[in-house]
Order: structure tokens, then sequence, then C-alpha cells
């Protein structure tokens, strides 16, 4: 709770939800994964001058009554609390009866976007995995459809809500929160040019910029997100580490982490570790009909990549480097 | 190279044991959650597997019901069966599950397939699996297993066979380890590779070289199993983690519906190149660059092109080999 109330920090979680609806689960699976995402941000990349809070995810649990009637009173500092915080996730068991959730969803949107209107909201529809597949989107409309008549019941129409099909058995929760994560970070958008530019000049079809330890992506070039691929580069980062860690033993040589793998389909794998834990997790599809597929020079298309890659990796010291001084 | 190339395997153990989950990972690609939907074996599920090109595995995966075992058992007493369960067996793998509570009767009945097998079979190579060891604590498992190895021994030799035992579970991989052992004793011409295998590896000057299967990837043969130099400094598990994990990334890619060729990984300090070798094997390389400063030359060789290039030309000696053994 003091995190909360220390005024630096501008980007706190705030995961809320009735009881049982998952939010410790989530906050076991990702929180402990975000650590290292955590570290990269307080010295890697902060440019705005704005950001002096030591870590850039807060997940303060706050565990919710079932009654709504019990979270009016000030009980906590809620007031406060609302006006720290950058995001507020909002989590319902779609596996339950969710009407009460609804209920209390909009009195608590109701409440704190008076208190911070910047605030976003974020509703996790969570434990779809016990859903079948045409019956999450179903479930999906129906919450977003009543979230949307409540909110015009209390004259707030105007609010920003986001909803995300989530799971903590697949990889919808990492993806969930890359991209909540993402928001509350204003200057990505450098992050994403520079990742556009790369993907452009070098011919791939996606390019994440991972953090290694936690899955999450911390900035992906403009291109719409594939989960599958996603989940492929995620464990790609998986199989490179555990393969590296078998034959290192020491770690003071210099050499830069690269993994490539090519596949059937003519694609390949790209990883390179950058500054920080953070690595470039790139998909390429140089497919069939791509001449370069066929071309024996297509150890000269690598090579260029890992030109490429490494201005990336020369830019991303230099914002880091940039962060610092000031 | 004579010697009849369809291996009969036997896959025996009490009802529940985890035969049929074993026979899964190893060469269905199943993951080890996967296994919870196998239902019972109903008396003999056949399987045949190409193994190395040259080799079919029969593998003959034996429900182990109470009334599967005694007709099994009692079928073979007359020998005028012509599709005797125990005729012509090469291997038996017999699998114990380390929670059974009636310990003596898995013992009896695995001392009843011993007298058949000495009686129809009595080359065979037998193989014990002690199963499940997961849910032994860690302190625990090594006496175990020893207590119930030599209890084994002890039956086995009033028949004269001789026992090779394990300690695995579907969750690590040591499952891994026991089948590759298990596999590697039934390839005729392992000493070719072998041979050649060693003299690739003073060509390339590399910390060590592994040869996978393509299809279960399980170690062939590795150099440093053959040096018998002791490398303390490197993990005794490693080829079975190795399994595992290309293993998995096998799985990964395949959710883009395609399979990878090659792998290059360019660690701190070593380098690890996997590619295809022949079309059934994959080869793995491990050069150490902490010593590739040539002293003579006063330059670093680090090109992977050169190590391909080797890849290249082994190939055709290694597909020869290959093609002999037919």
């Amino acid at each position: 709770m003091e995190a909360i109330d220390s005024k630096d920090k501008k980007a706190t979680i705030l995961l809320m939800g009735l009881r049982r609806s998952g939010k410790s689960s989530i906050c076991k699976v990702v929180f402990h994964n975000m650590q290292p995402l955590d570290t990269l941000y307080l010295e890697s990349t902060s440019k705005p001058t704005t950001e002096t809070f030591t870590s850039l995810i807060d997940l303060a649990v706050m565990e919710l009554p079932g009654q709504l009637s019990l979270f009016e009173p000030s009980l906590y500092d809620s007031e406060k609390i609302f006006a720290s915080i950058g995001a507020l996730i909002y989590v319902i068991d779609s596996q339950d009866e969710y009407l009460s959730a609804l209920q209390n969803l909009a009195v608590i949107i109701n409440y704190a976007y008076k208190i911070n209107p910047k605030l976003h909201i974020e509703v996790l529809i969570h434990k779809i995995d016990g859903l079948s597949e045409d019956f999450r989107l179903d479930t999906q409309r129906d919450i977003m459809q009543r979230v949307g008549d409540d909110l015009l019941d209390y004259g707030l129409e105007g609010v920003q809500v986001s909803f995300y099909l989530t799971s903590i058995f697949d990889h919808s929760v990492y993806e969930a929160f890359s991209r909540i994560v993402q928001k509350l970070v204003v200057e990505l958008p450098q992050l994403e040019n520079l990742l556009d530019l790369v993907m452009q000049y070098s011919g791939f079809d996606k390019v994440f910029l991972f953090d290694v330890n936690s899955k999450i992506y911390v900035a992906t070039d403009s291109s719409p997100v594939d989960i599958q691929t996603y989940e492929v580069c995620a464990e790609f980062i998986d199989v490179t580490i555990d393969l590296d860690g078998l034959y290192e033993q020491s770690e003071e040589a210099s050499r830069p982490t690269k993994c490539v793998s090519r596949l059937q389909s003519g694609s390949v794998l790209y990883l390179h570790r950058m500054i920080r834990g953070l690595a470039l997790v790139a998909i390429s599809s140089f497919g069939k009909d791509d001449p370069r597929a066929e071309n024996p020079n297509v150890k000269n298309a690598i090579s260029i990549i890992d030109h490429n890659v490494n201005v990336f990796k020369k830019s991303l010291e230099t914002m880091w480097e940039g962060s610092r001084i000031r | 190279m004579a010697g009849s190339s369809r291996k009969k395997l036997l896959l025996m153990g009490r009802s529940g044991s985890g035969k049929s989950s074993m026979r899964s990972i190893i060469f269905s690609n199943y993951s080890a959650f996967d296994t919870r939907r196998l239902g019972a074996t109903i008396d003999v599920e056949h399987s045949n597997l190409r193994f190395l090109n040259n080799m079919t595995l029969n593998l003959w995966d034996c429900g182990g019901q109470d009334i599967f075992m005694e007709n099994f058992l009692n079928n073979s007493s007359n020998a005028s069966s012509a599709n005797n369960i125990f005729t012509k067996c090469e291997v038996l793998i017999h699998v114990f599950d380390v929670e059974s509570k009636e310990v003596s009767k898995d013992i009896e009945i695995f001392q009843r397939v011993l007298k058949n097998l000495h009686q129809f079979s009595p080359e065979v190579k037998v193989f014990i699996l002690v199963h499940k060891m997961d849910l032994i604590q860690v302190n625990k498992r090594q006496e175990l297993f020893d207590i119930m190895m030599s209890k084994l021994q002890e039956i086995a030799n009033e028949y004269s066979f001789k026992l090779t035992g394990f300690a695995t579970s579907i969750w690590d991989e040591s499952l891994y380890k026991a089948w590759s052992s298990i596999v590697c004793s039934l390839i005729p011409n392992i000493s070719l590779y072998e041979q050649h295998l060693l003299k690739f590896n003073d060509v390339l000057n590399a910390k060590e070289i592994i040869l996978f299967e393509k299809t279960t990837f399980l170690v062939i043969s590795s150099t440093n199993r053959l040096i018998s130099m002791n490398r303390e400094d490197l993990d005794p598990k490693r080829f079975e983690k190795i399994s595992n994990i290309i293993k998995t990334y096998k799985q990964s890619v395949n959710k883009i519906r395609t399979n990878f060729t090659n792998l290059l990984v360019n660690g701190l300090n070593s380098s690890i190149y996997l590619d295809v070798l022949t079309s059934n094997i994959y080869i793995m390389i491990i050069m150490d660059h902490s010593k590739d400063f040539d002293q003579d030359l006063g330059v670093r060789i680090d090109d992977q092109n050169l190590i391909l290039e080797n890849v290249k030309v082994a190939r055709k000696l290694f597909e020869r080999i290959e093609a002999s053994g037919r």
C-alpha cells in the first residue's frame, strides 16, 4: 500500500474484481514474470523526464467483497489510490454469473472516473479457457453491451473501456498485459517507429521487443499482432535461453546472443539480445514464392538483418543513455 | 549389414503404470499433459515405428489389466499358438509404477513374464523403468530405486537375464534418457556412426557433437560419450534436456503449420549448430569460442559458414552409412 501512496508512481496498475475472479492468480503468473520488466524500465528506456517511478508496474491487489455497498466508504484511502494509478484492471469471471460483477464494475468506474478521468479502464473477461469457442464471443458481446448500458445510466458515455478475453493457461493474459503496459508507457511511439523501420528494411513480417524473462512484449511494430506468431516468438526465447544455458559457464565474454532458425515453410525466426534483458524477436517469411528463399544468397539477407538490428540496438542504447542523463 | 531390421519390443507392466503415456510422448509428440486423455489399452496395441530408416520398431503395448495379463501369460504356455506374444522378442521394457500398492503382485507378474521370455526368446534384452518417480520425494528417489533394482535383479538372476534400470517420469527429461538407451541398444551399425563422428569431431575441433534421431529426438550418439573425457563442467543431463527443448520447439513451430530445418545459436562463448544431417538424423555441433583463437595464425576463427560447409560434406558420408545398414 505504501507503494501507491508515493506520488512519484505514475504507472500503477490496480487490479480489482469480485472475489474468486482470479486476481491473485493473474498476479502470480504475470507479476512474477514482471520483475525483469520493472528493472528494465527504471533505468532502461524511461525517456520522458516525468518518469521517476522506481518500477513500471505495481500490481496492488485489492480484494473486493461480493457486496458493492462495502466499497463506497473510505475504508481505504480510495480517493488517493485512484488518483495515483495509471490503469484499473477489472477482472470478471466469465464462468460464473457475472451480473453482480458488472454492477460492481459500473459503480467503480463511476467513482474512479470522477477522481481520475485519465484512468485507463481495462476489463479482463477471465477464465475463458472453460468456455467453448463460439460462446466466448457471445459472452464478450453481452458483457460489453451491459457495461455500455450501465455507463449510460450513470451518464458516463464518454468513458473508454477496453475488453480482453484472458486465461492464465495460454498466452492471452500475457497478450492483454502487454497491451495494458504499452498503453501506460507514453514514450512507446519512438520504439514502435524504430521497430517499423527495422521491419521494413529487413523484410520481417513481425518484430517484437520482448522482455526475456517475462515474455511480455514491450513494443512491437504497427502491424496487427497474430496470437500464434506471438506464441511462437515467445517460445523461441525459451529455446534459445535454455539451449544456450546448457553450454554457458562464464558471463564475462561479450559476444551478443543471437539465434537464427530456418523453418521448412521458408520462414526464418530471428532473435537478438538487446540491452538490459530485452530481446528482439522477429519472424520473416521469405516465403516459397519469394526469390530470396531459393537464392543461395539468403545468408546475405541475414547479414543485412544483422546490420539493421545492430543499428537498432545502438539507438536503443542511445535512448537509454539519454534518459539516464536527464 | 545382416540381421533382421524389424525389432519387436514388448512394453509391459501392470495397469495404470504409464506405458501408453510413455509411448505417446516419445513416438507421437504428445505433451505430458495430453496423456491424461489416454484410456486403458485393450489387449495389445501394435505400433510400427520407422527409426533411422532401416529399422522398424514393432512396439507391442500390452494392456496391463489383470484379465489381459493372465491371458498373455497363460496362452503362451501352450507353445503351439503361432502368434505368441513372447516369441522373437528383442527387447522387454517392463514398467513399474513406483506408487503401486501391490508391489508383490507386480513382482510376481514380472517373474512370470521373465519365465516366458526365458522359454521363447532367451536372447531378449530386459529394461526396467521405475516410473512416476516425480511422486516421490527427491531425497528418497535414489534409495527407493536401488532397493527396487536389487530385488528385481535377484529374480532375474534365476533366468540369467541382466537388467538395465532407469528411474523415469513423464514430467522431466529422465524419460528421454531411458528410451535413448533402449533404442541405441538396437541400432546395428552404431559403431560405424561413432567412428565417423569422432573423425568429424577431429576436423571441426568441436566441444561436442551429438546425433539425434529426427522424429523422436532421441540421442543416438555423441562424441562426449565416446571419448569418455570427464567433462564435469557440463550438465550431465544435457542430452535429455536438449531432446526435451527441441521437441517443445518442434511443437511450437507446428502452430504456424511448419517444421524447422536448422537452428543456430550464438551464445556468449559457445555456438550451437543444429542442422539436418541425413533424412533421419539431426546433428548438433557445439563449438567453444573461448578457445577459437588460433595461436599460429593469430586470427579468430568464427565462421559459421565454414561449419555449415563441413556439415554438408559430412552429410554425404553419413548418408552412405545409413544406406549401408539397410
